[in-house]
C-alpha cells in the first residue's frame, strides 16, 4: 500500500475494528431499550428516555467522564473488573469500543423503536392466538419485522464510531495500536509539526469511509424492507 | 356451551354484557358500532382482560376474575380473524398457513390441503400478503386460523374491509366452512342480512350491554328487536324451501310455513333450504285480495297487532300460516281502512323487493 503509511493502515483498521465491535455490543442493550420504551408502560421509562438519549445531547468530554468515574481503574466497577476479570478498560481497545458504543446507543435505539412502533400489534395478538407463547411471537414476528430498523441502526451505529472522539480521548485516552483510531490520529497529526500532510491523507479517509457507511445504512434498510414487505 | 359474563369500563363505554349460547353452528354478535362487540371477543380471545366475570367455553375456563383465572391466549385454543387480515407480512401465504399447524396444542381435525382446497388458496401459497387481493387475504387469515386446530373461531368483521362483489364471495366461502367443518364460531357484524345468511344464534348488543341472545328466527322477529336495527331494517325472516325455478321469468318460487313467495331467481336448487328476510317497509296491506296490481305475492292472513312507532308509522303484525309478518304502514291507513287486530287482511310483497343479499342459504345440517 503506497497511498496510506503504516501508521495510518494500522488507525484505520483499529477504527473498523473498534466502530463493529461497538455496534455489535450495543445492539442487544439498544433493542431491549426500544421494547421497553415502546411496548411498555413501566413506571421508570421515561427516566430511561432520558438516560439512553443522554449521549446525544451531553459534551462527548462529560460522557468520556462518567465512564472514567464508573469503570476507572479506583472506581468500585473498575477495580472488581480488572481483580476478578482482569478487564482493564482505560487505555485499552475495550474501553474505546465502550466508548463508541455508549456514544452510538442513542441511534441504535431510535433506529430500532421506530422500526417497532410500526409494527402492528395486531400481528404479535395474532401469534399469541395462533399458539405461540410471548417470547415465541416476540423472536418469529416482531424480530424479523424489525430487521430493518435493527440493520439501519447498527450501520447508523458503526459510521458514529468511526468518527467518535470526546468520551473515547477522556475515558480510553490517545494510546497508539490501542484507542488510537482515525479521529484521535487526525488530532495527532496535527498536533506534531510536520503532520499536515498525513492529517489531509487521514481526513480525507474518514470522509469517504463515513459516506460509505452512511449510503450502505440507507441501502440495508431498504433492501431489508423490501424483503420483508415486498415495497 | 359458550357462556360469558364481563364487565369493563372506560371513560365512553361501560360494557356489561353476559350470554349463553350453544357451542355449535355460528353465533351472531349484531349491534351498531361502537356499542361494545369486539371489546366481547377480545375478552374470549384474550386480547383485553376484563375487571370482572368470567368466559367459559365447552367447560374450559378462560377467564374467571372470582378465583384469579386467565388463560394465557396461546393456550385458549381460540382462532381468530380481524377485520383487515393480520397476515405476517415476512412469511408467504404457506408460511402464515403453516405457523398456526405447527403450534397446534389439540390433534389436527383438519389438514393443510383440506384447508387450501375449502378455501381455494392452494395456488397462491407462495405468494407474499401484499401480493393478495383483500379477500384472498382474508381467505388465506381463515385458512390459517383453521389450521391452529381451534376449538372456537372468532371473526370480527372478516368483510368490512372488502366490497360488496368480494364480501359475497368471502361469505359463500364462509357459509362451506360453517356446513363442513362443525366448528363453532361467533362472528361480529353490523350489517343485518350478514347476520341472517350465517347465524343459528343471534345476540344483540347494545351500549354495551346484550339486549337479547337466543335463536335467530325468535330474536329477529320480536317486535322490540325493530328499534335496535332502525325503523326500515325491521322485518320478518322466513325458513323457505325452493320449489321451482321459472328460467323463462328469472324468478324462482319458494313454499314456507304459509303458502308460497315468488323471488328472482335464486341460485339453490330446487329442493334446498334458503333463508328470506322481507322488511317491514316492503309489505303492504289490503282488506280484499287485488287481481289487478302488479304485486305478485298476496298472502292472505290475520292482523294480530298493531304497534304505534315514532312520527307517522304504526308496526303491523299479520299471522300467515305458522309464522308472522311484519308491516310498516302509517297511521292515516289504519284509520282509513279501519284495521284492528284479528281482522282477516292481505299482505302485499313486490318481488322486486327481495334482494339477492338477504337471501341466505341454509346449511344441510340445519335444513
Amino acid at each position: 500500500m503506497t497511498l496510506l503509511s503504516t501508521f495510518e493502515i494500522e488507525a484505520l483498521a483499529l477504527s473498523l475494528k473498534v466502530a463493529l465491535l461497538a455496534s455489535v455490543l450495543s445492539l442487544l442493550p439498544a433493542i431491549a431499550a426500544a421494547w421497553l420504551l415502546s411496548r411498555t408502560r413501566l413506571p421508570g421509562r421515561s427516566m430511561l428516555n432520558v438516560l439512553v438519549h443522554a449521549p446525544l445531547v451531553l459534551p462527548p468530554v462529560v460522557i468520556g467522564y462518567l465512564l472514567l468515574m464508573t469503570f476507572g481503574v479506583r472506581s468500585p466497577v473498575g477495580a472488581w473488573l480488572n481483580d476478578t476479570l482482569g478487564v482493564r478498560l482505560v487505555f485499552t481497545t475495550a474501553g474505546a469500543v465502550l466508548a463508541a458504543a455508549v456514544m452510538a446507543l442513542p441511534l441504535m435505539v431510535r433506529a430500532v423503536k421506530l422500526s417497532l412502533d410500526g409494527i402492528d400489534q395486531g400481528l404479535e395478538f395474532a401469534a399469541r392466538s395462533l399458539g405461540a407463547t410471548r417470547l415465541d411471537a416476540f423472536a418469529t414476528v416482531t424480530l424479523p419485522l424489525m430487521l430493518p430498523g435493527i440493520l439501519a441502526g447498527s450501520l447508523m451505529a458503526f459510521a458514529s464510531s468511526l468518527g467518535e472522539f470526546g468520551a473515547t480521548i477522556t475515558f480510553a485516552s490517545n494510546v497508539e495500536g490501542e484507542t488510537r483510531t482515525l479521529p484521535l490520529a487526525i488530532y495527532t497529526a496535527i498536533q506534531s509539526s510536520g503532520g499536515e500532510g498525513e492529517a489531509a491523507r487521514l481526513v480525507m479517509v474518514a470522509i469517504v469511509l463515513s459516506l460509505v457507511a452512511l449510503a450502505a445504512s440507507d441501502a440495508a434498510e431498504r433492501w431489508a424492507r423490501r424483503m420483508i414487505h415486498g415495497s | 356451551m359458550i357462556e360469558v359474563s364481563v364487565k369493563k369500563a372506560w371513560p365512553q363505554l361501560t360494557l356489561d354484557a353476559s350470554f349463553v349460547v350453544p357451542a355449535r353452528g355460528v353465533t351472531a354478535l349484531f349491534g351498531r358500532s361502537g356499542s361494545g362487540k369486539t371489546s366481547i371477543l377480545q375478552a374470549i380471545g384474550g386480547g383485553l382482560t376484563p375487571d370482572a366475570g368470567r368466559i367459559v367455553i365447552d367447560g374450559r375456563v378462560f377467564f374467571d376474575s372470582a378465583a384469579g383465572i386467565v388463560l394465557p391466549i396461546h393456550e385458549r385454543g381460540i382462532g381468530y380473524v380481524f377485520q383487515d387480515s393480520g397476515l405476517f407480512p415476512h412469511l408467504s401465504v404457506r408460511g402464515n398457513l403453516r405457523y398456526g399447524l405447527s403450534r397446534a396444542k389439540r390433534e389436527a381435525r383438519i389438514g393443510f390441503e383440506a384447508v387450501t382446497a375449502l378455501l381455494g388458496i392452494g395456488q397462491l401459497l407462495d405468494r407474499r400478503p401484499h401480493k393478495l387481493s383483500g379477500g384472498e387475504r382474508q381467505r388465506v387469515a381463515i385458512g390459517r386460523a383453521l389450521l391452529s386446530q381451534p376449538a372456537l373461531l372468532l371473526m370480527d368483521e372478516p368483510l368490512a374491509s372488502l366490497d360488496p362483489p368480494r364480501a359475497s364471495e368471502l361469505l359463500s366461502y364462509i357459509e362451506r366452512l360453517r356446513d363442513e367443518l362443525g366448528l363453532p364460531i361467533l362472528y361480529i357484524s353490523h350489517v343485518l342480512d350478514e347476520a341472517i345468511r350465517l347465524a343459528d344464534q343471534l345476540v344483540l348488543v347494545e351500549g354495551g350491554r346484550v339486549a337479547r341472545a337466543g335463536p335467530l328466527l325468535e330474536v329477529i322477529s320480536d317486535p322490540a328487536f325493530s328499534p335496535l336495527i332502525g325503523r326500515f331494517e325491521a322485518g320478518a325472516v322466513l325458513e323457505c324451501c325452493v320449489v321451482s325455478h321459472d328460467d323463462a321469468m328469472a324468478a324462482s318460487t319458494l313454499a314456507f310455513d304459509g303458502g308460497e313467495l315468488r323471488l328472482p331467481r335464486v341460485e339453490v336448487a330446487a329442493g334446498g333450504a334458503l333463508r328470506v328476510r322481507i322488511r317491514a317497509r316492503d309489505v303492504s296491506l289490503a282488506l280484499s285480495e287485488p287481481r289487478d296490481v302488479s304485486i305478485t305475492n298476496r298472502l292472505s292472513g290475520t292482523l294480530v297487532s298493531l304497534v304505534a312507532r315514532d312520527g307517522p308509522y304504526v308496526d303491523a303484525g299479520v299471522a300467515v300460516g305458522g309464522v308472522v309478518l311484519r308491516a310498516l304502514i302509517t297511521r292515516e291507513s289504519v284509520a282509513r281502512l279501519g284495521l284492528a287486530p284479528g281482522m282477516p287482511v292481505w299482505a302485499l310483497i313486490k318481488t322486486v323487493a327481495f334482494d339477492s343479499r338477504s337471501a341466505g342459504q341454509v346449511g344441510p345440517e340445519r335444513a
